[in-house]
């Protein structure tokens, strides 16, 4: 009995091995159609990109509606790699009001760093291409660039000017070699060439204190190993906002520093973000840090924008199971729990993602249309919208994503 | 800065002190004697009435090996600590002489060698990384790779054989473009100064381009190594979220960073300026150092094999100092107060 058991188990084990095999082993002949399918076609995307410099009407275009800074548009973002085509973003829309705060949302390898790197044009290129949709970004009397075929020389004006970026590491993100002064300055002289070298260092100077350093005279001799990982994170932060830019892009902030100091740069860039008037794309998996923060809100799941809407909507009524077991897997001052709540299940494989509902599979809310094609965005409220079956005959359905066929590139 | 220079040169010192004794220790005891063999050429030359015992016994006296190991190395150190190294057993003549005359061939082939090995495998490297994995990586890798793998002699011909003999083939010359080996041309002696010196030019072309042919490789790969290095690097994005040109960005920010290792390596190749080529030297016959230093060991040569080692050894242990101090000015982490 014991024996049978034993074996029994043996080839459970052998099963689950094979399994594991079937869902990431790929042939070498496999192997080597994938690579020559994505070698074809980054060559042909790089080609066009390289042809679209030509003629500023391909990559003009107009804003939706005005009061946006950004505008994401069904965006897609692949990813041609070795055992496939990995759609890290595919099909989101979400746009960013001037003057506010939009946190987006979602667990590692949602997408989230991909979104902000795709609008700075900054994705590691060619194995990462923007094959679909828009991002459009304004840039005033209503009009507005596509940034997905923006060239080179066009986005090296945008960037750092008009959108800048914080990253997520301090302690790697500025180079070791030169000093914090002339890092700042570097930006400034880039983007305002006529201004002197004297109003450089002022202006930087300027920017120092803004961020709260205290030995600003000090700090601009110094070399970045001579700063604690708070003191480097105000840095970045004075480079992103050297040259008063429309959009701050925070990619996880805080991440890498201690709770402290998380809380000494939220409350800088909420106080920042007044003063200057800019808007802020927030990413982060902290919700804690999201409710303080937005204004607006994107939860993203896969690749996908589930749900979106203001703070309010999202935190008090949350409408997208996976949005909801968020809120619930988070714990609650004055609430005794024995055990936290966690979302069954894992996120599929990104080379092979399912037709219907990417959230199916862990979802303890589903209904019989679960089964059909990836729910539509759903409107249901003036601004909660949100991918899900459940709401299907009471909102208002807005439409599909549409994702990108490689195929026919 | 200056605390720790003092502070590395006594070092420095000590150790020159045992590499000293080290070298000599090894020369001493080294299977070919100078002095076996001189003593038996002089017993076996007619009229010598003294046996090879004998001969010996007064040529160590002579020659201060009667001493023993340690105290042969008192004797040397003493005279060489005040500057005199005494004469060459095999050149006859004083060693710092016989060290002038072929250091400066030798110096010359190490240094334009050197010139062009930075000046073509740091850039090519830069190159290569830059566009990674595209056909002009895949060459220069592949052309990098030949000439590490190739072996010097074998270099050497090819080059021989198509700059030296085809070429004048080729194109009907009258005579050859190259001279196979030598450092002079046949009508060297009625030559004016400045022709003398574009002559003797002229036969160092083969043997740098067979050096520059095997040791680019190595500088290159570790260049592109490197340059990927830190082009994967947070600040590289930083640097282009600023909105710098790729240029910019890989010229400026990249490249200081890249340097930080390239210097250690270049500062530890000051000593193979002098040491000499010996395999290239000797196939295209240049009197430099390689081929004078090794005939001097191969015959047992003491007092110049000492020189030759002693200031070797002083290089390096400077050219370590040297890269030590490079690598402060090139990187602000490792700076002392």
């Amino acid at each position: 009995m014991a024996k049978e058991e034993k074996k029994s188990s043996v080839t459970e084990h052998a099963e689950k091995k094979e399994k594991k095999k079937n869902s990431s082993y790929i042939s070498g002949k496999e192997s080597r159609k994938i690579s020559r399918f994505n070698r074809k076609l980054t060559k042909k995307l790089e080609n066009d990109r390289a042809n679209a410099n030509k003629d500023p009407a391909l990559y003009t275009t107009k804003m939706r509606d005005p009061n946006n800074v950004v505008e994401f548009d069904n965006m897609c973002t692949y990813f041609f790699t070795d055992i496939g085509t990995v759609k890290a973003v595919d099909g989101i829309s979400f746009d960013i009001p001037k003057c506010s705060t939009v946190g987006v949302v979602g667990e590692s390898g949602c997408g989230k760093s991909v979104t902000s790197l795709s609008l700075m044009q900054l994705l590691p290129r060619p194995t990462g291409q923007t094959v679909g949709g828009e991002i459009r970004f304004n840039i005033g009397n209503g009009e507005a660039l596509n940034i997905v075929n923006t060239p080179t020389s066009k986005m090296m004006e945008i960037r750092g000017n008009r959108v800048s970026m914080i990253f997520q590491e301090p302690m790697t993100s500025l180079n070791p070699v030169f000093r914090i002064g002339a890092q700042v300055d570097e930006v400034i002289k880039l983007h305002n060439p006529d201004m002197s070298d004297e109003d450089v260092k002022n202006r930087t100077l300027d920017m120092l204190e803004l961020v709260g350093i205290a030995n600003k005279e000090g700090v601009y001799r110094m070399y970045p190993h001579e700063l604690s990982g708070g003191m480097r994170q105000r840095v970045m932060i004075a480079i992103a906002l050297a040259c008063s830019p429309e959009l701050i892009i925070a990619d996880e902030p805080t991440t890498a520093l201690d709770v402290t100091i998380q809380a000494q740069i939220l409350d800088l860039l909420s106080d920042l973000k007044n003063k200057i008037n800019s808007s802020i794309m927030l990413i982060t998996h902290d919700l804690g840090v999201v409710a303080s923060m937005a204004d607006y809100v994107v939860v993203m799941y896969a690749g996908r924008v589930v749900e979106k809407g203001t703070a309010e909507d999202i935190f008090h009524h949350p409408a997208h199971p996976y949005t909801i077991g968020l809120m619930r897997s988070k714990p609650v001052v004055g609430k005794k729990v024995d055990e936290l709540y966690n979302i069954p299940g894992s996120v599929p494989n990104p080379v092979d993602m399912p037709n219907y509902c990417y959230f199916r599979d862990r979802c303890e809310m589903q209904c019989d249309r679960c089964s059909g094609a990836y729910p539509p965005e759903i409107r249901i409220s003036d601004t909660h919208v949100v991918s899900c079956y459940r709401f299907f005959d009471e909102g208002e359905v807005l439409g599909y994503p549409h994702p990108v066929n490689v195929e026919e590139l | 800065m200056l605390k720790f220079t003092i502070k590395r040169l006594l070092i420095s010192v000590v150790i020159l002190f045992f590499v000293m004794f080290i070298v000599y220790a090894l020369m001493y005891s080294l299977p070919t004697s100078y002095m076996e063999k001189t003593a038996r050429e002089l017993s076996q030359k007619p009229g010598s009435l003294k046996s090879a015992q004998e001969w010996l016994a007064e040529l160590n006296a002579q020659y201060g090996m009667d001493k023993g190991l340690i105290g042969g190395f008192l004797v040397w150190l003493k005279s060489a600590a005040v500057g005199n190294f005494g004469d060459s057993w095999q050149w006859t003549d004083s060693v710092t002489n016989v060290f002038h005359d072929c250091i400066w061939y030798s110096f010359a082939l190490g240094l334009i060698c050197f010139i062009l090995e930075v000046v073509i495998a740091i850039p090519l490297g830069v190159l290569a990384a830059k566009k990674q994995y595209s056909i002009t990586d895949y060459a220069v890798t592949v052309f990098a790779l030949i000439g590490i793998s190739m072996p010097t002699f074998f270099v050497a011909t090819v080059y021989k054989l198509v700059l030296a003999v085809k070429l004048q083939d080729w194109f009907g010359l009258s005579k050859p473009v190259f001279d196979i080996s030598g450092m002079q041309g046949r009508d060297y002696v009625n030559l004016s100064e400045v022709g003398k010196f574009f002559d003797v030019a002229k036969h160092f072309v083969l043997p740098a381009l067979t050096l520059v042919t095997v040791s680019i490789g190595s500088l290159m790969r570790y260049t592109r190594t490197n340059m990927l290095e830190v082009l994967n690097a947070d600040y590289i994005r930083t640097a282009r979220a600023k909105g710098l040109s790729e240029k910019k960005v890989i010229n400026y920010h990249a490249f200081r960073n890249t340097l930080i290792p390239i210097v250690t390596i270049l500062g530890g190749s000051l000593p193979g300026l002098f040491s000499g080529a010996l395999i290239t030297e000797t196939l295209f016959s240049i009197r430099g150092i390689g081929y004078r230093s090794f005939h001097s060991m191969v015959a047992g040569d003491i007092p110049f094999t000492m020189f030759y080692l002693s200031f070797i050894a002083i290089l390096t242990l400077l050219g370590n100092l040297i890269a030590d101090i490079l690598y402060a000015v090139v990187d602000p982490r490792v700076r002392l107060n």
